[in-house]
């Protein structure tokens, strides 16, 4: 592998949620949204995040962007420990780091005009003068595929799609290098997506962004990733390139996860990995590795020591104790493991 | 105003415009002119019953009653206003400042609210008028203080919700400043509940203000206000019921136009009414 520049470093970020107790009696605990999760982000990449609903996704982007304060843990870009520094430092930095949010009628301001919403970023930046501001307002909405009428509308004029352009055309007036999109076709009608996906992709060539891609749709998520990142209960279980991730999965919640993709297979049709039961309460994780409790190939150690990132000869990291030896020869056992997993 | 004309067939907008916009026209007339001097007295034409030359008759001074009526809606409106903008102004301010802020700002500022709430409003009054003396500006501020709490609880309400909305994560990404985020882009939408909120206080507060004046503690003579005349009134209310019928029912009439424009406003501004 080439060495790459990393842009975003997570070093044990934890993002816990206390959880408010009757009258006088405190915190009844905590959720633990996050749960000591670490990966880096290279340069002009798109790394995917997938996971169940619950399992903490929206939260680690909204933690790495300190919009929530994290528990614990830190947070390099470009060498600048975020958790480090102050509110307004905070907000220089963060105008690198954007976000495309999930709802497209909740994150654009339904009292604003469109050209205000692209435009706002570059008033508040205060660098161009209103003739600049302008001009590159029109450009923005002209790149993400709108026309000048779009900048005296409203947004519940457009669909969608369209307003999923108009988030996309705000984050970029920030000339942003990273960006986090928080399930941003998610909304969407699934030949809409692809239009949106598409465009994401086209402008993270023009101007070298660099996505975190948060995403429950594991088709979506391969289409445009470069790495994937599984997470399950808080926690990263299984991270690597996604040829790896997809065409060798080694954590059987992963394995489980690519069974359930539906295929327009007929003839060879996939045996389905079915999981029991449902995802724990977040509140009060299991003990040991979080997926003992569903997992068909748990034993006595899943259930008392939590396993660790590992780096496998395949390429990906697995927290996993059936492969804590990183040694593990991925082809044949996985067959194996693959095979015991459909009885 | 498309939305005004789709609304063209609500009774409450209609009617309660009508009623307001009537008393709004007195009001602006009284400032040129008046059937008669507000204050001229005529002792031989004392109580007398409506006629052509004094339409709701004349009081215990022979003082024309339409006119002080007239007159009266100036006191009404200003009050109302008055009243209002202190309870709107402040309200919006604390209620914003306490639902975004949260935690331990939200509690001090809820906790003061309660407490202005726990106070009974015409004794609050009582108080300021007594320390500060009568008249129409210290009964309108005493009026604003007792709206500022009901305001503060519905702005409130509205910044939490908003406030987590993705528009506004959005803001904060870009760098928009709190006080600018909270006032120029929460502000606006969460403002419908509190134009209803805002139209129901002037109601309360002119109601408040004739309480007031009847208790001769609002307005002070020969000013006219329409809580003062219904106090005057009544020791003449079996021999000239007429006189207690005009500043009854111009009170009634104008609470009741700002109900039913409070109501309209509700209907119209309600995004499920589309």
């Amino acid at each position: 592998m080439i060495e790459r520049e990393k842009l975003l470093t997570i070093n044990h970020l934890k993002k816990y949620f206390p959880i408010k107790g009757a009258l006088f009696k405190g915190n009844a605990g905590q959720v633990k949204a996050v749960d000591d999760v670490s990966f880096e982000i290279y340069k002009g990449e798109t790394l995917g995040i997938v996971g169940e609903s619950g399992s903490g996704k929206s939260t680690l982007g909204r933690t790495i962007l300190r919009l929530m304060e994290p528990t614990d843990g830190e947070i390099i870009f470009e060498g600048t420990n975020l958790e480090k520094l102050r509110t307004r430092q905070l907000v220089e930095q963060r105008k690198q780091m954007q976000m495309i949010f999930q709802d497209p009628f909740a994150s654009l301001n339904p009292r604003m005009r469109v050209g205000q919403i692209v435009g706002e970023p570059l008033a508040v930046q205060k660098m161009l003068t209103k003739a600049e501001r302008a001009e590159k307002v029109m450009d923005l909405i002209k790149k993400v595929g709108l026309t000048k009428e779009a900048l005296t509308k409203f947004p519940h004029e457009f669909s969608g799609g369209q307003r999923q352009r108009i988030g996309i055309a705000r984050a970029l007036s920030m000339n942003p290098k990273f960006i986090i999109a928080d399930e941003p076709v998610s909304a969407l009608d699934v030949s809409v997506q692809s239009q949106v996906l598409n465009l994401m992709m086209d402008l993270q060539d023009e101007f070298t962004l660099t996505y975190l891609f948060i995403s429950h749709d594991l088709s979506v998520v391969k289409h445009i990733s470069d790495r994937v990142g599984v997470m399950y209960l808080g926690r990263i279980v299984e991270i690597g390139d996604k040829k790896d991730i997809y065409s060798n999965p080694l954590h059987p919640y992963t394995q489980a996860l690519l069974s359930a993709i539906p295929v327009v297979n007929f003839e060879n049709e996939r045996e389905r990995i079915q999981l029991k039961g449902e995802q724990p309460n977040p509140s009060d994780p299991p003990a040991g590795c979080a997926f003992h409790t569903r997992c068909p190939l748990a034993f006595e150690r899943c259930k008392l020591e939590r396993p660790n990132l590992m780096k496998q000869s395949s390429g990906q990291l697995v927290a996993c104790h059936l492969y804590e030896d990183g040694t593990h020869n991925t082809k044949d056992t996985s067959e194996d493991k693959i095979l015991v997993l459909q009885h | 105003m498309k939305t005004l004309m789709s609304h063209g067939k609500n009774i409450n907008l209609i009617v309660g415009l009508l009623i307001l916009s009537a008393f709004l026209l007195l009001m602006l007339l009284s400032f040129f002119y008046t059937p008669h001097d507000i204050n001229a007295m005529n002792v031989a034409n004392k109580l007398r019953g409506p006629s052509s030359e004094y339409w709701f008759g004349t009081d215990e001074f022979g003082r024309d009653i339409f006119s002080r009526i007239m007159k009266g809606t100036q006191t009404a409106f200003f009050v109302g206003a008055l009243t209002v903008s202190i309870g709107v102004v402040f309200g919006t301010l604390i209620g914003g400042i306490a639902g975004y802020v949260g935690g331990w700002v939200d509690e001090v500022f809820m906790r003061i609210m309660d407490s202005f709430m726990a106070f009974p409003g015409i004794i609050l009054a009582l108080m300021l008028v007594a320390v500060f003396g009568p008249g129409i500006v210290n009964t309108s501020i005493a009026l604003g203080l007792m709206a500022i709490p009901s305001i503060a609880r519905i702005a409130r309400s509205g910044f939490i919700q908003h406030k987590e909305f993705e528009y506004v994560m959005a803001a904060k990404l870009i760098g928009v400043k709190p006080f600018k985020i909270m006032f120029r882009h929460i502000l606006p939408n969460v403002s419908s509940p509190l134009i209803v909120a805002a139209s129901i206080s002037f109601a309360v507060a002119m109601l408040a203000e004739a309480a007031l004046s009847y208790l001769g503690l609002g307005v002070q003579p020969p000013d006219p206000s329409w809580g003062r005349m219904l106090k005057d009134s009544q020791a003449y209310l079996t021999s000239s019921p007429w006189y207690t019928y005009a500043p009854g029912i111009s009170i009634t009439l104008m609470v009741l136009g700002f109900y039913m424009l409070s109501n309209a406003i509700r209907d119209i501004m309600d995004p499920r009414s589309n």
